[in-house]
Parts: C-alpha cells; structure tokens; sequence
C-alpha cells in the first residue's frame, strides 16, 4: 500500500502539515470541542443545583448530571484534544509523515465508541457512580467497557505518535534534537502510556464484577489503582498543556527557552514522579502507612512540583526575554504591559499560566500534604482546586491554542474577533471565581457531590454557617460567568469552523515529498546567537544581572503567596481535635 | 531557535544556565524540601496525624462489637420514632460507629479533653466521616476497620456529614455527636 506523503505548508506560519495528520487532529480536535460543549450544558445543571439559593435538580438527576459533567471534562473533552495537539506535535513540528493513518483513524474510532458508551451508560440512570466508580457502588456495564474502548483507543493513538517520532528520526526530516514543544508532547505521551495501563488494570476486573464474573473488588485497591488512572491522567493534561505553553510563548513572540537543558530536564521530572499522586486521594485512608503517604503525595520529595515552578519561570521568562529583544525593556514590567493582550492566544494562555499556578498549584499542594488533608478531604476544596489546574490551566490553554488552529489548520477566519477578545477573560475570570470560592466553602467544611448541604427533612441535619451559604452562591455566579465564557468559546470555534470566511491560499496544493519533506536544512548554528542565547544576551536587556527581572519578581510573590497560605493552613490544623 | 523547532546547540544538556533559573531553582528546591519535611515534623511534634492504624474486618462482626457497646452504654434515644440510642462510652475506652446508607450509627456522646479510640467502618459502599464545624475528614471504607485515637477538646453538639458520595440518599446521611464536660 502506498504511504501517503502529501504535505501542504501554511502561507502564514510556514508550518508544514501531513495531509492524514492535519485531517485526524481537525477530527480529534472536534471530537473534543463535542463533549465541551455536552460537559458545558451539563454544567449549567452542576451550578444551578449546588447554588443553594436555585437548587434547580432533583437529587437522581443531579448525581446523574455531576457524573457525566466530570467524565464527559476531565476524559473525554481533554483526551481527544491531548490526542490532537500529539499529532500537531510529531507530524507537524517535525514535518515528518504520521505514521500508520488508519491505525490512527482506529484509535479515534474506539475513542468515539468508548465515549458514547460510557455517556449512553450515564443516561441509563443505572450508572450514576460519580467519574471515580468507587466499588462496590456498580455501575451498568457499558460503564466499564465505554471507559476501556476509550482508553484502548488512546493508547494506540499515543504508539501512532511514538511512531510518527520514529518515522521522523528515520526519514530525517529534522536536525538534531526534537524541539522542545514535542519533547514536552513525549512527556505526556509516557505519561498517558502508564496512566491507561492503570485504568485497564483496574477497570478491566470492575467489569467483569459488574457481569458477575468476578465476586469482590476490594475497595481500597480499587482506590489505589483507579486514582493511578485518574490523578495521572490530569498529569497527562499538565504535561500538555506546559507544552501548549511553550508552543504558544513561541508561536506569538518567537521566544526561546531560556534554557533548553532546564525546560527537558523538567519535564524528566515529571516523567520519573509525577505518577506517584495516586495518593493524593488516599492520605485520608486506612490501611496505608503514613511512609508510604509521605513519599508518594510528595512525588518523592516535590521534585514534580519543583519541575512545576520551573516551567512556571521559564515560560513567562521566555516571553519576557523575546519582549525585551524588541525593545520593550524599561522598568520591571513594560514587556508584560507591551504584551498583546487583545490577543486570545496569549490572554488566554497567560491567565491559564497565572491561574494554574497561584490558584491550582498552591491548593494542590497544600491538599496534597499528608497532614493537612485532613481538613480538605471530600469537601469543595477539592474540586476547587482541579477547577483551576483542569479548567483555568488545560482547557484555558486549549481555547488558546484553538483560536491558533482554526486559521492555521482550518483555514477560517475568525467569526467574531471581539468575542474572541473578550472570551478569555470572562472564562478565566469567572473559573478563578468558582475555583476560589468552591476553596472557600471547602475550608468551611462543605462536602463535594452533594445535592443539598442545607439537610431539610434530615433527623440529624447539621447546619453549616451563612458564610458557607454565602460562598456557593458566589460560586453559583462565578460558574455562570465561566458558562457564558465557555459558550462564547463554542459559538466562535464551531461557527469559525464550519461557517467562518475561507482563508484564500494562492497556489495552494499537496506537494508530494519522497522522503520526509525534503525540507530540513540544518540549522546554521551563528555563533553570535548561540552565544547570547546562552550568556544572558550579554547584558543587554534585563536587570540586576537578570535577562528576566519581572518574572524572577512574580515568581517571588508566588513564592510569598504559597508560604503564607502554606503555614496559614497548618495553623487551622493546629486548632483541629488531637488525633493519632 | 524558539521551542517549536529543534535547538540550535544540539548538544542542549551543555548549554548553561541562565542566572534567574539557576537562583529560582536553588530557592524553589529549598522550599520543596521544607514542604516534605513538613511531614515528618509533625508526625514528630505536631498532635494532628493519622495513626494508620487498621484492621480488615467483615461488616458482621464489627456491628456485633458496635451493638455490644451501644447495650452496655446507652443512656438515652434521640429521634423521635426512630429511637437512635446515645452512647456514653468510657474514657479511654472504644467508641464504634457504623456508616451505613444512609446513615450514622449510634450518637456518640463523647467527654471533652478524654482520650477515646473512635473506629471508622462502612458496612456497605464507601463513605466520608466529615465532623462539622471541627472540619476532621476521614474516607470510610467496607471491610476496614480504621481506629482513630482522638481527644475531643471543646463541649457542645458537633455533626456528623457524609461527604463520599454514596448514592441516592447520600445528602440525607448526617448525624450528630456530642462532646460533653
């Protein structure tokens, strides 16, 4: 069978796309913006249930809603466009041809199959288990089996990548190393490979005792094994989205990393701890020792969270760098008050950047330790937290990225580009708002996936303060803004697609590459510029020593933020019953 | 040159660093060193830690011993008809409490400033023991018998939340627990 090896290259970017590749990432880019837009609408139901003041659902149709919100978002939605900005990281950034189209075309195939099983499931009614399925609460079959088929499909979508990588290397249709946007991509693809070996392990006897098969789960390895699947595959989304980062700080200002040898070893960390945040879920638990705990809910000692507030500096870094080479170098901030904030693709990535950090990544840590867990466990905070890593930090880069993509790859025009403007600031706003305020109610003890914490006609009710009251109504708000931030997303993607002004190309056409695409030069490496990619670009731009002085200055108030909130937190426990 | 093409140095592990990252990562790298022993200090000298203590134990024999405790310390029925007995274990002594769907059994009634063994079992799905306003969140799992030495310290009528999700009924699982002089 003939390969194909017809590639266009993009007028306005110089990119260069594999005709199969650039039709599977616009399929499995779509496939994705889908099961936003389901997982958006079911959000409306989510908001306005917990929003004490609506509490729109009755109790069935919340749970029923809340599982396929948190499936449909935290699986579904982010997967798809994982497996997408995969494709654009191998095929494209190295000009290379993907490997084995139609194995490619398969896996989307399972994923669309896997996916609407595990939703038909959801819609039964019989399978309102939550995304976690904790056994022994069962769900239908379809269930289980919707989840493997899906994650079965990614698996083989991330060994076409791992392919593609092979192919390039072989076909030598890049220089030297792979950039450093693909190598942050091969961190999520490791990452996505031992994630899904988790989900089988585990998923796979769940089904069978869900058919009878097999006669007990034990509850606590079903924890420990599932949250192997489920923590690590939000990692997969850190991993990605880091690299959507890196990729947008070069698409928008031509920014180098400062250091390529600080960024790859970064991401190293992540592929040698980030998989140890099963525990994450566990310090709560019996039956596991506190050893155990402290070295896994650490990634052995935070050396992920430390590759974490790496990439947190050397991304806006980069771009502080690129701004000050083309003059923006006054005082600590003019390149960041210069930046194109009218921009989507770097409003949108900055605020994921800024939210993921001081709003994700602070919480995260601070739930995450052994102790303090224990004032956190299942209450709001919790999905206070991953509503600012998941939401604000990966879905908020995606949106930035796609406003990249629909005239890049999609040839369309921008439908409305003031509603493009505007849309991150009203999502990003708007989650920080239910990300701050679900933490809020959380620290007031507020239980997560509950349908109605006000306990009317319970013998026993507990009443929880007005503050706590206060805190979902404001949440309840917040998470509006963040809806219409989100359905300004949809209309513009899908209308831009679909029905955007076609971007004329003059001249365009496939051109038919032999061997790889014929196009790589190797780059002559100038020793002035390698030099002042180096050497701190010889004292030129910058401060105190410093090529970035505003960035270095942020991460210094992130630093004070984390410490103060930090210590703030062991305080409260301090106050909290003695237990041992 | 920039991050979406390959590094011009291709030897990229040999390229030096920039004086801001190396700064940052020396200061980030002592504060996640202070974040981990954090741990171990308090396991040392703080009085908030999970003994991990914990035995497999099948739902039978765990409401047995809980039965058994209710019958020698019950002082009092709460609940109107459905009579839900109060116990007043000993100091020092062990408390029992099963979850239930959806449901905490028995009211414990607990002295302030006395040190008891509080176990924590689930006859059927998983649940949460949240205890409000003190905010303590343990995960509550079948089949596990998980022993918390716990010391009360102020007086009043505290409740008990379930907050891991456990069906239908799960808003409707809460309980109280009383701690007095």
């Amino acid at each position: 069978m003939a390969v194909n090896r017809m590639f266009r290259t993009c007028p306005t970017t110089g990119l260069v796309f594999h005709q199969p590749a650039e039709q599977l990432i616009k399929a499995n880019a779509v496939a994705g913006v889908v099961f936003l837009l389901i997982g958006g609408i079911l959000a409306i139901g989510v908001v306005l249930t917990r929003w004490p003041a609506v509490h729109l659902l009755p109790a069935d149709r919340f749970y029923q809603v809340l599982t396929a919100h948190g499936l449909d978002m935290l699986i579904f939605w982010v997967i798809f466009f994982e497996i997408a900005v995969l494709y654009f990281c191998s095929s494209t950034l190295l000009k290379a041809r993907l490997a084995t189209p139609r194995m490619a075309w398969a896996a989307f195939g399972l994923m669309v199959l896997g996916a609407l099983m595990n939703n038909y499931s959801v819609t039964r009614g019989d399978s309102s288990v939550m995304m976690t399925s904790y056994a022994p609460m069962g769900a239908h079959w379809t269930f289980y089996l919707g989840l493997i088929l899906f994650a079965v499909g990614a698996l083989v979508a991330c060994f076409v990548f791992f392919g593609t990588l092979v192919v390039a290397k072989g076909e030598r249709t890049y220089i030297g190393s792979v950039p450093l946007v693909t190598f942050g991509a091969i961190t999520a693809a490791i990452i996505a490979v031992f994630t899904i070996a988790s989900g089988a392990i585990i998923l796979i006897p769940t089904l069978l005792w869900s058919v009878g098969l097999i006669s007990h789960i034990d509850p606590l390895m079903y924890r420990t094994i599932w949250w192997a699947f489920g923590h690590s595959s939000q990692q997969i989304n850190v991993a990605a989205h880091i690299s959507v980062w890196y990729a947008i700080a070069a698409i928008v200002f031509g920014a180098k990393p400062l250091s390529e040898r600080v960024s790859r070893s970064a991401f190293l960390l992540y592929i040698l701890f980030l998989q140890l945040a099963s525990a994450h879920h566990l310090l709560a638990d019996p039956g596991l020792s506190s050893n155990w705990k402290i070295f896994n809910t650490s990634y052995a000692m935070y050396l992920a969270v430390l590759a974490s507030m790496v990439h947190g500096l050397t991304v806006p870094g980069a771009i502080e760098v690129a701004q000050r080479e083309k003059g923006y170098n006054q005082g600590l901030f003019e390149w960041l008050r210069k930046a194109p904030w009218g921009n989507p693709v770097f409003s949108g990535m900055f605020i994921s950047l800024i939210g993921f950090g001081f709003l994700g990544g602070i919480s995260g840590v601070m739930m995450g330790t052994e102790q303090l867990n224990l004032i956190t466990h299942n209450t709001l905070y919790v999905p206070g937290h991953f509503h600012a890593t998941v939401v604000i930090g990966t879905t908020l880069a995606f949106m930035a990225l796609t406003y990249f993509l629909i005239p890049v790859l999609f040839r369309r025009e921008i439908m409305f580009p003031a509603m493009a403007k505007w849309q991150p600031y009203v999502f990003g706003l708007g989650m920080a708002g239910v990300a701050l305020f679900l933490m809020a109610a959380g620290t007031l003890g507020v239980p997560r996936r509950d349908w109605d914490i006000t306990f009317a006609g319970n013998t026993f009710p507990y009443e929880f303060p007005g503050s706590a009251f206060l805190m979902l109504g404001l949440a309840g708000i917040s998470g509006l803004i963040a809806i219409v931030g989100g359905a300004m997303y949809l209309l513009n993607t899908v209308g831009s697609v679909f029905l955007g002004r076609k971007i004329a190309t003059p001249g365009f056409r496939h051109v038919r590459a032999t061997e790889g695409v014929a196009s790589a030069q190797k780059p002559v490496a100038q020793p002035s510029t390698v030099a002042a990619a180096i050497t701190g670009h010889g004292g030129r731009i910058g401060a105190w020593g410093l090529v970035a002085p505003g960035t270095f200055s942020l991460a210094m108030v992130f630093l004070v933020s984390f410490v103060l909130y930090y210590f703030i937190n062991w305080k409260y426990l301090a106050t909290v019953w003695p237990l041992r | 040159m920039s991050a979406i093409e390959p590094p011009v140095q291709r030897l990229w592990w040999k390229q030096p660093l920039d004086r801001a990252e190396l700064l940052w990562i020396v200061i980030a790298l002592v504060w996640c060193l202070i974040l981990f022993f954090m741990m171990p200090y308090w396991h040392l000298y703080g009085k908030q830690n999970l003994a991990n203590e914990a035995y497999r134990e099948s739902p039978d024999e765990y409401a047995k011993k809980t039965e058994a405790m209710v019958a020698k310390y019950k002082v009092r029925e709460e609940g109107g008809d459905l009579k839900v007995p109060v116990v007043h274990p000993p100091a020092g002594g062990d408390a029992y409490l099963i979850a239930r769907l959806w449901s905490w059994y028995p009211i414990l009634e607990l002295e302030a400033g006395k040190t008891y063994r509080l176990h924590l079992m689930s006859m059927d799905y998983l649940h949460g023991f949240s205890l409000q306003p003190e905010n303590i969140n343990i995960e509550v799992l079948p089949g596990y018998d998980h022993v918390i030495t716990v010391t009360p310290t102020h007086p009043g009528a505290y409740g008990i939340v379930c907050n891991e999700y456990c069906g239908i009924g799960h808003s409707t699982m809460t309980n109280k627990l009383y701690v007095v002089k």
